[in-house]
């Protein structure tokens, strides 16, 4: 077997956090995205820079206020406490909830950019021909920022996957709940276990080069609008 | 301000202050016909259009489109709710839909019962059956502006707006579009308020003119009197001018030449193919008429028409003149010089004979 039962549990929960942490930003991210990109509030700046701020932090700084927050005396901790599903440090969900932090940036600033470059003038086309602006989102600027969808989401899924110091923080390494493929890759090469640190950086690095071939060969002719 | 009133037509009334620019406008509009609104750029024109649609919110602004209320203290419809239609300057049209989506787009949200215009009849009328599987990337921009222009007429608007629909195209593509412009202003019922810079166009449409300066309403007006004014304010300079409307009386096959009986008199113009009886618009620039107080017989001037003097005013350059004339009726401007007028002793009263260089047909 060219991967250990561990490595394997490891890729399916690394899969399973990016997919789910993937789907819930497309839903999370869009909305302020859309703010972003159109608003003209002075809060638009401040606003921008906390989204960018996970593009900057050391991921432990930022593990460290989500462990905080999260833990049993942090506002976050009292809340789910209160709600009698516990706390959510060294959860598969805190790691989510970390995730999802961490990797909204990369869902965000595609989205917006895509927004951006639509500009108002199909949104005025739209409404004289009587789209309400809900039905305009859906039937025109869905559809033209797709390509950004695409982009985004890919490239949120190949950062969740990349995570490792906010994993640290907040998940620990608990097998099949949050020991994710950059751990194990770090147990192994703590027990010297060179090869299969060398088999799963392998698949690691594969999986990695082929999401950034996909995103730049499938990149959309910007000459064609 | 009364608000049960119904009264016909557009009425609206904005004040919208920007940084370099304010528009201030109290306007009536005949609910019928091609109103131009006509001024250089930066004059308001646009941002009026944009206003009457809901694009631009004028806050204490008054619309109301026959009787129907669109905005008032209390009242802002948005311009999805509005019954109208827009034809944006560059044609907009959705990149993502082919060009039959792009005219199912509007359609799909009227109301069935709302639907007058058919689809095959804005189809036909800006003649795109060719071009409806195709992909917006795929037209001339021609094309384009004539889809553009079908969509927004598929959605049966009671008011069609048109915001320098040929401004972003070459002569040749203007030439393309112009006749489906007038097909619109003969066929249908819709107003249409039209913005242009070029008096060629307002010349050909219009039947109304509201010409802007500076955010201001310098001066509105049926076109033929209107253009007609002297103290029009926008100078129109090269193209100061008249137009007469009439009809082709007579046609002289050895000649070449079609006799347009207008308000003012007989026109011979050139034989353009246009059948006896056919509705026509002449134009007369104020260049292209020259005075003279004896009817020359012996000149190459096709076109003298016996006229009184109105009115004369100072042109834009000290050396020029602007003579207004009554024709039988109809009003001509005729452009000379100082000395010419000074020469021939001309005042109001006076009969004279314009003799006409030029005689454009434009519709």
């Amino acid at each position: 077997m060219f991967l250990s039962e561990g490595d394997l549990g490891a890729i399916v929960l690394t899969l399973e956090l990016a997919g789910i942490v993937t789907a819930i930003l497309l839903v999370l991210g869009t909305p302020i995205a859309w703010w972003l990109a159109r608003t003209k509030s002075w809060l638009k700046g401040p606003l921008g820079a906390v989204v960018a701020l996970p593009l900057v932090l050391p991921p432990s700084v930022l593990g460290f206020y989500l462990l905080l927050a999260m833990g049993p005396h942090g506002p976050v901790g009292h809340f789910t406490q209160w709600l009698g599903i516990g706390t959510l440090p060294f959860t598969f969900w805190g790691l989510v909830v970390a995730s999802v932090f961490y990797s909204l940036p990369f869902m965000v600033q595609p989205v917006q950019n895509a927004f951006e470059t639509i500009g108002d003038r199909p949104l005025e086309v739209a409404a004289t021909l009587r789209a309400s602006p809900i039905d305009t989102f859906f039937t025109v600027v869905l559809p033209l920022a797709l390509p950004g969808f695409l982009t985004a989401s890919i490239l949120t899924f190949a950062h969740t996957v990349g995570e490792f110091g906010v994993v640290l923080m907040i998940g620990g390494n608990i097998p099949d709940e949050t020991r994710v493929v950059s751990v194990q890759i770090y147990d192994h090469v703590e027990a010297l276990a060179y090869g299969h640190a060398h088999r799963l950086s392998a698949v690691m690095l594969a999986f990695s080069f082929l999401v950034l071939l996909t995103l730049y060969a499938w990149r959309p002719n910007p000459k064609k609008h | 301000m009364d608000m049960t009133q119904t009264r016909p037509g557009i009425h609206a009334r904005f004040n919208l202050g920007f940084k370099d620019f304010s528009l201030n406008v109290d306007l009536e509009m005949p609910g019928r016909g091609v109103t131009a609104l006509f001024g250089h750029s930066g004059s308001g024109k646009t941002t009026l259009l944009r206003c009457i649609a809901g694009l631009e919110r004028a806050p204490a602004g008054y619309l109301s489109v026959d009787g129907e209320v669109w905005q008032d203290a209390a009242t802002f419809v948005p311009t999805h709710r509005r019954p109208l239609g827009y034809v944006f300057q560059e044609a907009s049209l959705f990149p993502h839909l082919s060009v039959r989506r792009n005219l199912e787009y509007g359609l799909k949200r009227v109301a069935p019962a709302a639907r007058k215009v058919s689809l095959d009849h804005a189809v036909d009328l800006l003649g795109i059956g060719p071009l409806l599987d195709r992909l917006p990337e795929r037209l001339s921009g021609g094309e384009k502006q004539r889809v553009a222009i079908a969509r927004a007429l598929a959605i049966s608007p009671r008011i069609l707006l048109m915001d320098e629909p040929l401004a972003a195209l070459d002569l040749a593509r203007k030439q393309e579009i112009l006749p489906y412009l007038e097909r619109l202003h003969d066929e249908l019922e819709i107003p249409i308020l039209y913005v242009s810079h070029a008096p060629d166009e307002v010349a050909r449409l219009a039947d109304y003119i509201v010409a802007m300066e500076h955010g201001r309403v310098a001066a509105q007006g049926p076109l033929g009197e209107t253009l007609a004014r002297l103290d029009l304010p926008i100078r129109l300079g090269e193209d100061a001018g008249v137009v007469l409307e009439g009809e082709i009386a007579e046609l002289d096959q050895a000649w070449h030449l079609a006799r347009v009986a207008s308000a003012g008199g007989s026109l011979w113009v050139r034989d353009n193919g246009l059948p006896v009886g056919q509705h026509v618009r002449v134009r007369i620039l104020a260049r292209d008429i020259s005075l003279a107080l004896e009817p020359h017989g012996d000149s190459s001037i096709l076109n003298v028409l016996p006229a009184r003097v109105e009115q004369l005013a100072d042109d834009t350059h000290p050396a020029l003149a602007l003579v207004k004339l009554n024709a039988a009726g109809a009003p001509l401007v005729a452009r000379i010089t100082r000395r010419s007028a000074a020469r021939l002793e001309l005042r109001p009263g006076q009969t004279v004979w314009a003799q006409i260089k030029a005689v454009a047909l434009v519709g």
